[in-house]
């Protein structure tokens, strides 16, 4: 029997962490579950632990996408074969991850990320992040050649080869989302999007607040452009 | 160039030459930081002392006076000492990063280990 893992990254997360640990069980009981506990300043870690968890805390706040590749490196080296990836704060709905798990583990794809605008019943986000999430998921359509419509989601299902090529440092471990997709494009490796349902965050927390928008879009497109610009082999796995 | 325009340049040369080896010699300053401050202050000492040489640099980069040329090589040199810090950074940033990885992963599998009571760490070796 396959070996995966249910990968949580959560900061500051210790008033839900627990339910969203409980709901995952609920739906896959024989799967390992992995909460990285990003240096939050209240009980997320013990919460988790408790809920029965696994539990990586980092020292410091280091991001989120330092705390997924935590947990990819933590896959790697306990030897999974599957990672299964969901958010911490109870936006994404644990009930989809068979469905995600499901073409990776057939093999049919290597990467399935879940998009909250295939499925209706989802949220929908502000005028503002329609707006930029339209316009990367263009580019992230044009250049890997496969309708994306979700390109920040952070639901998401991989196999082994991909972890082992999110622990190097190809992963752009700052706002990992449109160019992490075009890098692993780059690399041959398959990508395939599934309906998923995705809630509100009903506590209004976003890492899009106050400037950091502005850095995102800049970051983006510097990290596309560099990204195409490298050669296929220094990306390659 | 006036001769006391002249003495003070030499002078400011010598002394950042003296003062940057000096922090070497106390290592306080790592070599590989030295070498951009040491280069410099060669340049513009043999700038000052050939005259002619700034002068031909001044008609060369068609900057009016000696003295703005200086000042345009100082500018450039304190550009690159910033890049130069950036991109050490960049570098110390994804070690720190790393190290805190492996840090956390290290001891999450020191408490797993505790917990099944099959490590037979103790506190002080864990240190």
């Amino acid at each position: 029997m396959e070996k995966v893992l249910v990968l949580i990254p959560a900061y500051n997360e210790g008033t839900r962490i627990a339910a969203v640990v409980k709901r995952v069980q609920g739906v896959v009981p024989d799967y390992d579950i992995l909460v990285v506990n990003d240096g939050s300043s209240d009980n997320t870690a013990e919460e988790a632990a408790v809920a029965g968890a696994r539990v990586v805390s980092h020292p410091f706040n280091m991001g989120y996408g330092v705390a997924i590749q935590t947990g990819y490196k933590y896959a790697h080296a306990e030897g999974y074969d599957f990672i299964a990836q969901i958010d911490g704060d109870g936006q994404h709905d644990p009930v989809y991850i068979p469905r995600l798990l499901e073409p990776v583990i057939k093999g049919k794809t290597d990467f399935a990320i879940g998009s909250r605008f295939l499925e209706v019943d989802s949220y929908e986000p502000s005028l503002a992040r329609r707006i930029g999430m339209a316009f990367f998921r263009k580019i992230v359509s044009y250049i890997t050649s496969t309708r994306i419509t979700d390109s920040t989601s952070g639901y998401q299902a991989f196999s082994r080869d991909v972890i082992r090529f999110f622990t190097t440092e190809v992963f752009p471990c700052d706002y990992p989302d449109a160019d992490m997709l075009i890098t692993l494009h780059l690399a041959g490796f398959r990508i395939m999007e599934l309906p998923v349902r995705m809630y509100s965050n009903v506590e209004g927390k976003s890492m899009h607040s106050g400037l950091k928008p502005f850095y995102y879009i800049f970051k983006m497109l510097l990290s596309i452009f560099v990204t195409l610009l490298r050669k296929r082999n220094s990306i390659g796995r | 160039m006036p001769i006391r325009q002249e003495i003070f340049a030499i002078l400011v040369c010598i002394g950042v030459v003296i003062f940057i080896i000096d922090l070497v010699r106390r290592r306080r300053l790592r070599e590989e930081y030295s070498v951009l401050w040491l280069a410099t202050s060669a340049i513009m000492f043999f700038l000052v002392v050939k005259y002619e040489w700034l002068e031909a640099l001044t008609a060369f980069i068609g900057a009016g006076l000696p003295t703005t040329t200086l000042f345009i090589f100082a500018i450039i040199f304190l550009m690159l000492i910033s890049v130069q810090f950036s991109t050490k950074i960049s570098k110390l940033t994804n070690q720190v990063k790393d190290l805190a990885q492996d840090n956390a992963l290290l001891r999450s599998e020191i408490e797993h280990f505790r917990r099944r009571g099959g490590s037979g760490l103790s506190d002080s070796e864990e240190g």
